[in-house]
């Protein structure tokens, strides 16, 4: 049996995804990503495997993505995230228009066709600022565990103004609306707010057509989630598979590839008209 | 003797100063500001009179300047930190004619005239590239406290090349380049480069022309000085160390001397004395 894998290698997080022929899941892994790159992308890969039940040998294919896409020294093809991401929201969405993709050190909002082609993107990758590490630096600086964020942030009523843009003054100004007596829902609530109103700017440089679809590891936060919906009026579709749209998009151009038998075709192709894009779409 | 007190209370440090009636520096003072700025302030006012071994009455006029001036309920006065800041570097420097203040928080240019006028200004705070706070922040990847940074730059054999982009991400640069064995010493020299570049486009946008002053704690490190040199050629001012950090503050205590001199010319009534 034919299956293909997708590992995408974020700043943050590593995730990979093996499928089956008919494009099913069948083993998952999320991993940090560390300092060493390789290991990382070798690990997540090793892991999913192992949730599958299969072995290396069983995979025909397979395609790194993320910004460490050419450290997956075992994949045979690279392809951007952006790319990856459309595909894999359009796959687990097929209604997706937009997408928006908060990981780790960036955020990135991509319109795209039926099917899963990218129209159009733009993308934070200048500044933290609008990013998951917004939201790490909060929890740092006011010593909660990552994952508590969201759910304290929920019980916030009255959400304090972040007022400034910088991810590094952000700490020192979450730390004085502590010391000036506001409650720590209140502030982890305008910190939400604070980002999801940068990647509303994003949404809204691309054209924002509903359905639109919530990628990446901070789909995990049901704060930003909510926050976001109240943003654009409705309701992104989200899933508790989000995080993997990119390694799942990866993985469906590699099924693809097994299915056409073209190992030799430029692997990174897709790649290159979107980074082309990169600098058009950079917000600083 | 009568002297004046000028505190600049910056987004990071607390600064005081205390001059006499012709502007000589008698003490200095200074703390991490903290969310306290009142206490801050009189903190590194308490320090300032120790230092000049005075006691508060011999001071007859405070003047505040820096984000927090309009916050501090014993001051007499505030001025704004371009005005502070001209006065305090043409007083050490009188051919002034771009300033360069790289704060923790913030990066200002500005250009005087002749009379030390503000003729032009441009000013970061909404990104810590290009601060202070990108050398302190490069430096805690590396787990080296900000104190250190000086000393240890000294023994870079070259810079590595940083991005400058933003202080954030300069994280994943510095984990990759030390990872790849390039010396800590290298990595920050490479940082302080890169700063000095954003630090030189904010001075060009204000049409920069000697002789350039340039103050900020961070002009303590020789090799900051030395590389800003290099950027800049000729005319290139930068105090004494005991006094880089303090021209704001020295700035409002001479203003605030010459606003309580005009007052006692017109005989008005005087506030705080």
């Amino acid at each position: 049996m034919n299956y293909a894998a997708g590992v995408d290698v974020g700043s943050t997080q590593t995730k990979a995804v093996v499928i089956d022929g008919a494009g099913h899941i069948v083993g998952r892994s999320l991993i940090a990503t560390g300092a060493n790159v390789v290991l990382a992308a070798g690990d997540a890969f090793s892991a999913a495997l192992e949730e599958a039940g299969l072995a290396e040998a069983d995979v025909g294919f397979v395609i790194g993505t993320g910004y460490g896409r050419y450290k997956v020294e075992f994949g045979d093809a690279q392809i951007t995230e952006i790319v990856c991401h459309a595909r894999g929201a359009a796959q687990m969405f097929p209604d997706t228009q937009t997408v928006l993709d908060m990981g780790g050190q960036d955020t990135k909002a991509i319109r795209i066709a039926p099917g899963g082609d990218v129209l159009d993107f733009c993308m934070n990758d200048k500044c933290a600022a609008g990013t998951g590490r917004f939201l790490q630096s909060a929890a740092a600086a006011l010593e909660i565990d990552l994952s508590d964020l969201g759910p304290t942030a929920l019980r916030g009523t009255r959400p304090v103004t972040i007022s400034t843009t910088c991810t590094v003054f952000a700490e020192s100004e979450v730390l004085s609306w502590l010391a000036r007596g506001k409650k720590l829902e209140d502030i982890l609530l305008g910190v939400h707010k604070s980002i999801a109103s940068r990647s509303f700017g994003l949404l809204k440089r691309v054209g924002i057509e509903s359905e639109i679809t919530f990628s990446g590891g901070v789909t995990r936060n049901k704060a930003m989630v909510e926050v976001l919906n109240e943003m654009v009026g409705g309701k992104m579709n989200v899933s508790e598979e989000s995080h993997f749209m990119g390694a799942l998009g990866a993985a469906l151009f590699a099924l693809e590839r097994i299915g056409s038998g073209a190992n030799t075709a430029s692997p990174d192709a897709a790649a290159t008209s979107a980074d082309a894009g990169a600098a058009k779409g950079a917000a600083a | 003797m009568r002297y004046t007190a000028g505190i600049d209370i910056g987004s990071t440090h607390t600064k005081a100063a205390i001059v006499d009636e012709s502007g000589n520096l008698a003490g200095t003072g200074i703390t991490a500001t903290g969310f306290q700025l009142e206490k801050a302030a009189r903190d590194t006012f308490d320090q300032a009179l120790r230092a000049a071994g005075l006691e508060r009455d011999a001071v007859a006029y405070v003047a505040t300047t820096g984000y927090g001036r309009n916050l501090i309920s014993f001051r007499d006065v505030q001025a704004t930190d371009l005005t502070a800041q001209s006065w305090g570097t043409r007083s050490l420097f009188p051919d002034t004619r771009t300033v360069l203040d790289v704060g923790g928080q913030t990066v200002k240019a500005m250009r005087l005239d002749e009379r030390g006028r503000v003729r032009s200004f441009r000013l970061n705070d909404k990104c810590a590239a290009g601060t202070g706070a990108f050398l302190e922040k490069t430096g805690h990847y590396l787990g080296i406290p900000i104190e250190q940074i000086g000393p240890l730059v000294e023994e870079s054999s070259g810079a590595v090349p940083i991005s400058g982009v933003c202080a954030v991400f300069a994280e994943s640069e510095v984990i990759n380049h030390v990872s790849q064995g390039e010396a800590p010493a290298d990595i920050i020299h490479g940082a302080m480069i890169s700063l000095i570049e954003r630090s030189v486009r904010l001075m060009k946008r204000v049409q920069m022309e000697p002789e350039f002053t340039l103050v900020g704690g961070i002009m303590r490190f020789p090799t900051m000085v030395r590389v800003m040199r290099e950027s800049l050629g000729d005319g290139v001012n930068v105090p004494p160390e005991h006094i880089v950090q303090f021209t704001g503050a020295v700035g409002a205590a001479i203003l605030g001397g010459r606003r309580l001199a005009k007052l006692e010319a017109s005989g008005a009534a005087l506030a705080g004395t």
